[in-house]
């Protein structure tokens, strides 16, 4: 398969600083995209490719939790011929993962959580429907931290994930395995779910792009909430390019989500290499200092000299209540995560433990079904709604909320895009955080903010630290300016010219 | 000042089932979050209002057509129990 696909390719031969990984599944869809329209290649054979890959490193990686080769195949023969018909969107053909926490109809769909063993959802959500109309082909359900909760995919019932760039360490979470996935070439792109990072996040801690669009733009609708207010699809790619091609396909208002937005559908790819010059860049003071790893500082501050180069005009901006976002967000989205996850009862899906009453079937389902970080923030979550305690804890929390928000208000007045590193440091060891919730959750304290007040954001790798782990710089834009957003992580993406591969990779390709 | 939680009653009202052990964990770092949590009180004055939805909508509203309902069969097939197109669940009422 590699030597075919340099014989096909080699009109689409990468940059010559590029690393020799020249697979199918190593490209990005774009690329692919070209190359299916040019009829250089097949969705079949591209198909074939990421199933290769996934053969060849899923053992060590474990991004999957269910891989569906067969049912792929099938999707992929009808792309095909839907590009040789001539009139196929820009997403078909291209294989896709999807984040264990999106519904899709007649394929298990798990939450990484042992209460949902075995469930397998009536309906598609709204994202994987409209590319799914669109001619996508669905190559498996990803690993994740047990219903979204976690930054380091080690609270998934069924496993951790590994770190394509070093196997000892967290992909990141909560979708550590869309991250992993597309990192590893096991998925042309993937996605994922951020409610307080989890798209951004794992994107940084593997080396790939995540996009978080503006809450709303996404419809909902099939997504098995965790935190109503904050959840939040995005995109995992191996390029700014990409993100704006799948997001064209899925964002949109959908009246089967009360929240999804009155957008039109559009292309996000028009206008992205539009340039930067003039662009009034924020950085954001209370992103870089105390707690953030010296090697994603000079990554991140390379990144901010190098949009300078580009004819932004950076300054330096101030989000005052970053602090308080955390501790806002340890009660908000337990608190919603609390009352969304009563519906598991044992009553209709999922796992029942019998008992002699209702009640205490309920009660022994959940003690045996949730995992401890679950359990933790249904307790947390409960707390902080019962009686007595609401306002202090839920209702100071939502003002907090509004104070974030007037934060970037003032911000956006006098610059058009913030920047700050996406996560305070690289990838950290397997086990190494487990006991420490706190620490645990420090881990998005960059990226917090934009969930509060809905406002979208990207991480795009910025380089490599001292340890050869992956670096990521966020870039945050008002609510509804992904054109903009896109254009400055496309203008920086190229400069940046990040090209390094895992290793776990490149040695497939050697 | 520590946070003192009455974990059993908590855990009822979030119909939880936990061990010994995991209550133990639990006491002490909820204790911990919620310390470091209580923060949102020293700059959540009163004249900040609250936010629930960070884009706030109201009223949203759909065409009030009929829709085919999801397949009775592949909704009960997740069912841990069932009986005559229902979900069947442990008694509910005391008996006499």
């Amino acid at each position: 398969m590699r030597r075919r696909s340099r014989t096909i390719g080699s009109r689409f031969r990468a940059s010559p600083r590029s690393n020799d990984v020249t697979a199918l599944c190593d490209r990005k869809a774009t690329e692919l995209g070209a190359m299916l329209r040019a009829g250089e290649t097949s969705s079949v054979e591209i198909t074939a490719s990421c199933f290769e890959r996934i053969e060849a490193v899923e053992d060590r990686v474990g991004a999957f939790l269910a891989r569906r080769e067969d049912p792929a195949q099938e999707q992929a023969a009808a792309a095909d011929s839907r590009i040789a018909s001539g009139d196929a969107p820009a997403v078909a053909g291209i294989p896709l993962a999807l984040k264990d926490v999106l519904s899709t109809r007649g394929v298990e769909t798990t939450c990484g959580s042992k209460i949902l063993d075995g469930y397998v959802p009536p309906y598609d959500c709204t994202p994987w429907n409209r590319l799914k109309d669109d001619g996508s082909v669905l190559l498996g359900k990803t690993n994740c931290d047990e219903f979204a909760m976690g930054s380091s995919n080690e609270n998934s019932a069924f496993g951790p994930v590994h770190n394509p760039w070093d196997l000892t360490m967290v992909p990141g979470g909560s979708s550590g395995g869309s991250a992993a996935a597309v990192a590893a070439g096991e998925a042309i792109w993937a996605l994922g779910t951020d409610t307080g990072g989890s798209v951004r996040q794992p994107a940084s801690l593997c080396g790939v792009v995540g996009l978080k669009p503006t809450y709303g733009l996404i419809s909902r609708y099939g997504l098995i909430a965790f935190a109503s207010s904050l959840d939040t699809i995005g995109t995992f790619t191996r390029g700014v390019r990409d993100a704006a091609l799948l997001l064209s396909s899925i964002a949109g208002k959908d009246v089967l989500d009360a929240t999804s937005l009155d957008t039109p559908k559009r292309d996000y790819t028009e206008g992205i290499d539009g340039g930067i010059d003039g662009l009034r860049v924020g950085v954001v003071r209370e992103a870089l200092g105390e707690g953030v790893g010296a090697g994603v500082e000079s990554s991140v501050r390379d990144a901010i000299d190098r949009l300078a180069g580009l004819g932004a005009t950076v300054g330096e901006t101030s989000l005052p209540h970053t602090d308080y976002a955390l501790s806002a967000y340890y009660l908000i989205a337990p608190s919603e995560a609390s009352s969304n996850l009563a519906r598991y009862d044992g009553v209709r899906y999922g796992l029942r433990v019998d008992g002699a009453d209702s009640i205490e079937m309920m009660t022994r389902t959940r003690g045996a079904g949730f995992g401890a970080e679950v359990k933790r923030r249904i307790m947390l979550g409960t707390y902080a709604l019962s009686a007595g305690y609401y306002e202090a804890y839920y209702g100071q929390a939502q003002k907090v909320r509004t104070l974030i928000i007037r934060d970037y208000e003032a911000a956006f007045s006098d610059f058009d895009v913030l920047v700050s590193p996406t996560s305070p440091t690289t990838a950290f060891p397997i086990g190494a955080k487990v006991d420490d919730p706190l620490a645990m959750y420090l881990n998005d304290v960059f990226t917090i903010p934009a969930n509060l007040s809905g406002m979208p954001a990207i991480s795009i790798p910025s380089g490599l630290d001292e340890k050869g782990l992956p670096v990521g710089v966020q870039i945050t834009a008002p609510v509804l300016r992904e054109d903009v957003l896109l254009r400055t992580a496309f203008a920086l993406e190229q400069v940046i010219a990040f090209d390094e591969r895992p290793r776990l990779v490149t040695d497939l390709a050697a | 000042m520590p946070v003192e939680i009455d974990i059993d009653h908590v855990a009822r009202l979030a119909r939880l089932e936990l061990s010994d052990e995991e209550k133990e964990r639990l006491r002490t770092q909820l204790a911990v979050i919620l310390d470091n949590a209580a923060k949102v009180g020293e700059v959540a004055t009163e004249d900040v209002p609250p936010t629930a939805y960070a884009i706030p909508r109201s009223n949203v509203l759909r065409p009030d057509e009929l829709t085919p309902s999801l397949p009775l069969e592949e909704v009960l097939a997740n069912a841990p129990e069932v009986e005559d197109d229902r979900f069947k669940v442990p008694r509910i009422a005391e008996v006499e």
